[in-house]
């Protein structure tokens, strides 16, 4: 599930939102779905996804089956320090993933 | 046809033209109602949204509920006034009403979000947003969904 795309710009001026891009790789898969036998596929979506910039938690999403295959966010976070940006998600099946990207502010 | 009756089908021409302008100019109106989910009777409780600043957009038009654009943009200023707390996205027509919340931890300059949903059918989307003096926002779209997601079997 490590599979994730993220886009950062390098740099961003202090005090101004940045632009943050991520898509990652998950079947979302909602539960109301049988497969070609038949059998019921168990649901197993991305419940929460987290950003942390150098630390501090500044923007989470409680995710469900309403968002499509193949998460993608965009937003935007305020320029304080350089440093780095995690991202974390875990899914119904307790996968957990991760992203990380720096960025360095003038 | 007599004069009259010309006359009279004439104004019945315009009458209905005016109503169906109206029907045009109302979607405005009309979606600024919000839906009947539990789980957003409970999130509002006595609290009566305003349908301003926030905007929620969706294409008019979706060939594909699989994965539906969607854009949340709120306007500021923000700081030193109430921040945005967290924005909760209610779909009308889905096995899951709450589709998301986005949790905004840290004051933010800009709120915009993009991302991709499911929809299962046409139906409306409704966006509230929550501030830090706990008054609400709120927004809706309407979406014709011509191939909805969520279609079991297949």
């Amino acid at each position: 599930m490590a599979d994730s795309r993220v886009i950062v710009p390098k740099e961003a001026r202090r005090g101004e939102p940045f632009e943050v891009r991520i898509s990652i790789r998950h079947p979302m898969e909602t539960g109301y779905r049988t497969n070609e036998s038949g059998e019921h596929v168990p649901r197993n979506v991305i419940r929460r996804f987290a950003c942390r910039y150098n630390g501090t938690p500044v923007f989470s999403i409680r995710v469900t089956s309403g968002i499509a295959a193949n998460p993608y966010f965009r937003f935007f976070v305020t320029a304080r320090e350089s440093g780095v940006l995690d991202f974390e998600w875990v899914d119904d099946a307790g996968v957990r993933g991760d992203a990380h990207a720096e960025i360095k502010v003038a | 046809m007599s004069r009259e009756l010309v006359a009279i089908a004439r104004r019945r021409l315009l009458r209905g033209s005016a109503a169906l302008l109206l029907a045009r100019a109302l979607p405005a109106g009309a979606a600024s109602e919000l839906l009947d989910i539990p789980l957003l009777n409970e999130l509002l409780g006595a609290r009566t949204p305003r349908w301003e600043r926030l905007k929620l957009e969706l294409p008019a038009l979706a060939d594909n509920g699989l994965a539906v654009p969607l854009k949340l943009t709120m306007a500021g200023p923000f700081a030193p006034g109430p921040t945005v707390r967290a924005i909760h996205l209610f779909s009308e027509k889905n096995p899951v009403p709450d589709m998301a919340v986005f949790e905004f931890l840290a004051p933010l300059e800009r709120i915009e979000i993009d991302t991709r949903v499911r929809l299962a059918g046409s139906q409306k989307v409704v966006a509230v947003a929550v501030m830090s003096d706990q008054t609400l926002y709120a927004a809706a779209a309407e979406v014709i969904v011509t191939i909805a997601a969520c279609l079991d079997g297949s």
